[in-house]
């Protein structure tokens, strides 16, 4: 099937005064390269190992009565190695509408950046924001239209349009999935479990921070890929708020306190004695 | 006989330190293939624009054909925009250069430093399919695992996720800055095969940019 390179045609080859003819640097960025070689997914995921971003991480998100709420926690790995503890895992499409990392990071954050693009323009065009559901169907047809490529992308879209508040799965494999509650990552597993059970539809944005917070948190303690720290926006009908940001390493102590243990006080009375 | 291998990896390392109003960015000079060095004096730096420099290593046939490619593109944003570009906006377009080989990518990892809009320090650290993030300091390469966690005691500030934000540590002064780099590749040398020989050593500031040399274990 015909690839859709849209996205990647160079805007240079646009424009009216033409600068691709002068230099080519413009002229030659037509699409996107592709390897000459008979084992195309072979060499993928070749390549991959280079790159080795792993879905290690932990987001979720849900809807409940007052909107939705976007979390995840900040860690990057690469193998064993932590490459970085300040990633940003929740992307900012627009000011109504968030998109979640999981996967590999340049994926994500390359074709967040183009939805956003897209829905700019989809709302220069038709003098109306574009709908959820709208913007997560484009960005699951593009990577339909790269599947088997070894693209990966497991990304949640949030938002609140006409319709109200709006949360779909979409990942790199095609899948596109609405629902209420989803958790994606290596912590996901975890964060299921403090999420399912503190769930309800009726809660104060406060509860449901919380909620969204701990949950994090739990994964980001027994999931090695998941760590640095969490944060929790919340979907409102103006748009997205940063609810809050918590070093998970501070966090433990608030959830469980450091008690003094009697061992050491045995220690301290020992010289008296 | 096996498949031609497009890739082969040249060792190094890069660092970039972003301070106040400076930025000191610093590799290393050898190039290697398996154990053998081919050379002690290769420099892996390139400036891109005034205040905007970029140290990358990897694959040393991929990482000049990248820096050609920016040069080339930065200089046909000087033609239409009349303005030579601000890092931030070079940090964007090689993340983008980097992604449109996202099926053949360039094996090479990056470290931009330079001074923002504002004249304040800045890096940004990429992988090689080109996702980036702006932080306080980086190091990409061979000896990345080593050095990286001496930055990280030395330098660690509180997270820019923090809510309500935390004020960074007070960073250090230029001249601490590069006395750090110099210990940092010191050490990485002391552990790592293919790094040493020379370190360049780029330190942008408010008047421009100086360049220095320190010679490192040559083993």
């Amino acid at each position: 099937m015909r690839l859709d390179v849209s996205a990647m045609e160079n805007s240079f080859t646009g424009q009216v005064n033409d600068c691709a003819g002068l230099f080519g640097a413009g002229a030659d960025m037509p699409g996107m390269e592709l390897p000459t070689c008979t084992d195309f997914d072979g060499f993928q995921k070749e390549t991959k190992e280079l790159m080795k971003n792993k879905k290690g991480t932990t987001t979720l998100a849900f809807i409940f009565d007052k909107g939705v709420i976007v979390a995840a926690d900040s860690r990057a790995s690469m193998g064993g190695y932590i490459s970085s503890q300040t990633v940003r895992k929740i992307i900012e499409i627009n000011p109504y509408m968030l998109g979640t990392m999981a996967g590999g990071a340049a994926d994500c954050q390359f074709w967040h950046r183009n939805l956003g693009i897209k829905c700019r323009l989809h709302e220069l065009a038709n003098k109306r924001r574009i709908s959820v559901a709208g913007a997560s169907k484009m960005l699951a047809n593009i990577l339909y239209s790269y599947r088997g490529m070894g693209l990966s992308i497991g990304t949640m879209i949030a938002g609140w349009d006409e319709k109200g508040p709006g949360l779909y799965y979409v990942d790199s494999e095609g899948a596109r999935l609405v629902g209420t509650r989803f958790s994606v990552g290596s912590g996901s597993l975890y964060a299921y479990g403090i999420l399912d059970e503190g769930y309800r539809f009726e809660m104060s944005v406060e509860e449901a921070g919380e909620l969204a917070r701990r949950a994090i948190y739990h994964a980001t303690f027994r999931d090695g890929a998941s760590g640095g720290c969490v944060s929790v926006y919340h979907v409102g009908p103006n748009g997205w708020k940063k609810l809050s940001g918590d070093d998970v390493g501070e966090l433990h102590y608030q959830f469980y306190p450091a008690q003094v243990t009697p061992v050491e006080q045995e220690m301290a009375d020992a010289p008296a004695a | 006989m096996g498949r031609f291998d497009p890739y082969e990896n040249n060792g190094g390392t890069c660092v970039a330190i972003a301070g106040t109003d400076y930025c000191v960015v610093a590799a290393d000079t050898r190039l290697s293939v398996g154990y053998s060095i081919l050379t002690r004096d290769h420099s892996k730096i390139a400036h891109l624009a005034d205040k905007c420099v970029l140290a990358s290593s990897g694959f040393q046939g991929d990482v000049k054909a990248l820096q050609k490619n920016l040069s080339a593109k930065e200089l046909v944003y000087e033609h239409n925009h009349n303005k030579k570009m601000s890092c931030p906006a070079m940090a964007q377009l090689l993340s983008n250069t980097l992604y449109y080989k996202r099926f053949f990518p360039y094996y090479a990892f990056n470290v931009l430093g330079g001074l923002d809009s504002q004249g304040k320090g800045c890096v940004f650290t990429y992988d090689a399919v080109g996702s980036y993030e702006r932080t306080g300091y980086s190091a990409q390469g061979t000896g990345a695992a080593l050095m990286m966690p001496v930055l990280d005691n030395q330098l660690k500030s509180p997270s820019p996720l923090l809510l309500p934000a935390r004020d960074a540590v007070t960073p250090l002064s230029e001249s601490d800055a590069v006395d750090l780099v110099k210990d940092v590749f010191a050490s990485a040398t002391e552990r790592d095969i293919y790094t040493g020989d020379k370190v360049e050593i780029v330190v942008i500031n408010r008047s421009g940019s100086h360049r220095e040399c320190i010679e490192l274990r040559k083993d």
